[in-house]
């Protein structure tokens, strides 16, 4: 160990082999059924697709400079924007905490030794792989041009690109996600350590379980949508068909029983990423708790009563429009309960801006910003003005990127000394989340007025009035595109010049802290046993001292 | 075992006359709901189809499903299932019961 | 001699009785999301009944009813035999008497895709297939046979991944791996073929019942 280690940092079990040690052939990884395994598995993969569909968008950004076709033809252009959808959506964002952070951390955090069913955890990967699979191989035949969303009748009728392959990745993947689910409920439920009661669980359990509940409840139906599409597709069964009476508003509705609630699949995960990372960085309990758990659930609950507001000028009822409107400010209430509290949490706390933090903190600026857009759009009368337009695609990014990427990275860094055992170059890493947050910012804002001077989306040619804005937001992806390459770079670097990470080297309460790292491949040398909730970095109704250590950490004998 | 009378001890006789039961049940409501459809009621043949249908596929949640016996959690999990399909179906048929 | 009890422990299990929670539990789940997947399909047909509720009672009066009312019978018939099996299982009865209510399942299961392998047949000589040439005027009766087939497709899929789970546990069941008695497996195979049943359940009045009076 080259850093000294105070008492309490000292490895529990020194100099054991760790999960990373457990054997290196090409049989150990891919046939793992070590939770931690397969979470580099999907890790790996994860990135892989990132940069896949980070290129596609690149060359959708480069053709935006200028107002005129110059560097893809519009059909090529549809193509890469549907792409840079699929791949992102289901390929990156979905999988991106659970599957990842989530598989690694889960058992940890709760004292378990892996996964309820580690064989099913490792078919998932499989599953994504398929999916995967046939999504590259959809680009390589050329691509498909109906957006991510496979709105009917384009995609069953008239579109000439291989939807059928694109569906079936999604369909593939689909299931991946679903098991991933049921393997986190079965998991959360029945193998919690004694004394871990529902109430003294961290918050990212939570968030993972809630994510869980709507996987499993939300993608089925994903897949009898896209199901549906392909039988018109392959077989000319007519089920979406106008000329036979058929309504292309059930695809929609179907679609977005599910796609509305992903949206809460990828950003979920990430509220509980921040509120580990805020109470580490701000030494203070999390505020409200309790409130934060009901929240998450009932984002996870009542986001699947919100889905008609992607549809409200798709020729919907105008009645079903008014519910759902009303339904869809209801979902911002916990969202707001969320922010607040976050916000309640720094208060009177001794923030420290490490790397993580500061990626957390972007979190919470852009995701407070996508979240209030989300009003706007929720209003009918607003919706319909900017349905369609880049005041749309500049809204959920600031969600999805702005809020989930940013939180994954946050993640990512927090628990990358627990992962792989090295610590990470610090100064490099805040350097890239403020170049982040500022090519974000440079990225999508500029969007947000070009939507709302009514630039729609998904055209590769644009009036010239528009360029300025343009130029701007391509220059922003420009920064953006450096400040991703950046972790990249020094991650890689740290797993071999990195130093060696103590057990615990933000002094955190989490029960993950409590063993080595990296863990070893049995999780815990013995069974942890609980008697105290999360965060409890100083004593209640205090605001803690200057350079407080925790008072209890969770696994922590009394 | 979840629940109910703990069975690993000693074997204990299958509940055949149980099965038995329920799987004449099940085809007498079969029967029922195919002699039914004849009946010439109107627009309440699919509601009458329906129920039987809901009671025959009771009968297999509970016992040859074993929910009957079965612990809340599991109970829950069954009705999370048809609830979440409540909402599918209550809200897109918001939109397409009032759209004409 | 059938393989002793540990085998069937797992990972990260510390006893039997625990595992079979888990694998109740953990099925559950899943059937919860079969029942979505299902339900978005009965959506789409009711969305689209009522959108042409003459035609879909013209289109369900050309289902041949006696062919879906004996398989329903054949399929109630198999999830009797599984629960049999999977009771048999459970209260620890000889691994013989466990094979046999395995192999009655399987082979009841396949009786019904048998019976509609001729079904569908006789659906294609009637040209009940709702692309290109089509027997039926009605506008909105194409719709039905899309769902039909799709509905009855998908769910024959569902019987044959099931068929396939029990038909490995008789056969693995007889040789020396694999331990039928206790094992959580059967519970697991059997509350999924049971769901695949109340979903033909589900599908049988609206399939098959329809239009039938007058």
């Amino acid at each position: 160990m080259s850093v000294a280690a105070t008492p309490d940092e000292r490895l529990l079990v020194p100099d054991r082999p760790s999960y990373l040690g457990a054997g290196a052939s090409l049989r150990s990884w891919f046939g793992a059924t070590d939770h931690k395994r397969i979470a580099i598995l999907y890790a790996v993969t994860i990135t892989i697709f990132f940069f896949l569909g980070g290129a596609a968008i690149t060359l959708v950004r480069l053709e935006l400079f200028t107002p005129q076709a110059d560097v893809v033809t519009a059909d090529t252009y549809n193509r890469l924007f549907t792409f840079h959808g699929i791949v992102m959506v289901w390929f990156f964002m979905v999988p991106a905490i659970p599957a990842t952070l989530g598989n690694f951390l889960l058992p940890l955090m709760i004292g378990a030794r892996d996964v309820a069913f580690p064989r099913l955890n490792l078919f998932s990967w499989y599953l994504a792989i398929l999916g995967g699979a046939f999504t590259v191989a959809t680009l390589i035949l050329g691509g498909v041009d109906t957006g991510w969303t496979f709105y009917t009748p384009f995609s069953t009728m008239f579109s000439n690109s291989h939807v059928f392959a694109a569906a079936f990745g999604v369909f593939a993947v689909g299931f991946s996600s679903i098991a991933t689910g049921v393997n986190f409920i079965a998991t959360v439920h029945l193998l919690r350590a004694p004394g871990l009661t529902w109430f003294r669980l961290p918050l990212f359990v939570w968030s993972l379980y809630a994510t869980s509940l709507v996987m499993v409840l939300a993608t089925p139906v994903l897949a009898v949508s896209l199901l549906l599409v392909m039988a018109e597709r392959v077989l000319h069964l007519p089920i979406f068909d106008p000329a036979h009476g058929g309504d292309p508003l059930l695809f929609q509705h179907l679609f977005w029983f599910y796609s509305h609630p992903a949206v809460y699949i990828m950003v979920l995960p990430a509220m509980g990423v921040v509120s580990e990372v805020i109470t580490c960085f701000a030494r203070r309990r999390v505020f409200g708790y309790t409130f934060m758990v009901y929240a998450l659930v009932s984002i996870a609950g009542i986001g699947f009563f919100v889905w008609g507001h992607h549809m409200f000028v798709s020729g919907m009822s105008p009645f079903a429009g008014l519910v759902f409107s009303f339904l869809s400010f209801v979902v911002a209430v916990p969202s707001a309960i969320k922010v607040f509290n976050w916000t309640a949490t720094l208060y009177r706390g001794q923030i420290s801006f490490e790397a993580p933090m500061l990626y957390a903190l972007g979190f919470l600026g852009l995701f407070t910003m996508g979240g209030l857009t989300g009003l706007f759009l929720a209003s009918i009368p607003i919706d319909v003005h900017v349905t369609d337009t880049y005041f749309v695609v500049a809204h959920f990014h600031y969600i999805m990127v702005g809020g989930t990427v940013s939180a994954y990275f946050a993640g990512l860094h927090f628990w990358w000394p627990k992962i792989t055992g090295r610590l990470y170059p610090e100064g490099w890493a805040r350097f890239a989340a403020i170049l982040m947050f500022f090519g974000f910012n440079l990225t999508f804002f500029p969007q947000f007025i070009l939507g709302y001077l009514g630039m729609p989306r998904r055209y590769h040619v644009y009036p010239p009035e528009f360029q300025v804005w343009n130029v701007m937001s391509s220059s922003g992806a420009t920064v953006l595109a450096a400040a991703y390459a950046l972790p990249f770079g020094y991650l890689l670097w740290s797993l071999i010049w990195g130093r060696r990470a103590p057990n615990n080297p933000w002094d955190a309460t989490g029960l993950e802290w409590r063993t080595a790292s990296p863990p070893p491949p049995h999780n815990f040398d013995q069974q942890p046993r609980i008697d105290v909730g999360p965060y409890d970095y100083h004593p209640e109704a205090v605001a803690p001292a200057p350079d407080q250590r925790p008072r209890r950490r969770q696994g922590e004998d009394a | 075992m979840s629940a109910g009378p703990s069975g690993a001890e000693r074997p204990r006789p299958l509940p055949l006359l149980r099965d038995l039961s329920v799987w004449a049940a099940l085809m007498g409501l079969l029967a029922l709901s195919c002699w039914a459809a004849y009946w010439p009621l109107g627009p309440i043949t699919t509601a009458i189809g329906l129920g039987i249908a809901a009671i025959k596929a009771g009968f297999v949640a509970a016992f040859f499903m074993n929910l009957k016996r079965g612990t809340p959690l599991l109970r829950l999990t069954g009705l999370a299932g048809f609830f979440w399909i409540a909402i599918l179906f209550a809200l897109t048929l918001s939109d397409v019961l009032t759209r004409l | 001699m059938s393989a002793p009890v540990q085998s069937l422990l797992r990972e990260p299990w510390p006893d039997l009785a625990s595992q079979r929670e888990a694998a109740t539990f953990g099925i559950w789940i899943f059937l919860a999301s079969e029942l979505l997947f299902f339900g978005g399909l009965i959506l789409a047909y009711a969305v689209c009944r009522i959108g042409h509720p003459h035609a879909f009672m013209a289109a369900a009066r050309e289902t041949d009813i006696v062919y879906g009312t004996a398989n329903t019978a054949v399929l109630l018939t198999s999830s009797f035999a599984m629960a049999l099996a999977a009771q048999a299982s459970e209260r620890e009865a000889r691994p013989i008497v466990i094979r046999a209510c395995l192999a009655a399942t399987a082979a009841l299961g396949c009786a019904f895709l048998a019976i509609k392998g001729f079904e569908y047949a006789d659906d294609l000589r009637k040209g009940l297939w709702p692309a290109g040439d089509f027997a039926l005027p009605e506008p909105g009766a194409r719709l039905f046979f899309a769902l039909y087939w799709v509905m009855t497709g998908v769910h024959a899929l569902h019987l044959t991944i099931g068929i396939g789970l029990v038909g490995r546990l008789t056969i693995r069941g007889g040789g020396p791996h694999l331990r039928l008695r206790d094992n959580p497996q059967a519970e697991v195979t059997a509350l999924y073929w049971h769901l695949v049943d109340v979903i033909w359940i589900i599908l049988y009045p609206l399939i098959y019942l329809p239009g039938r009076a007058g």
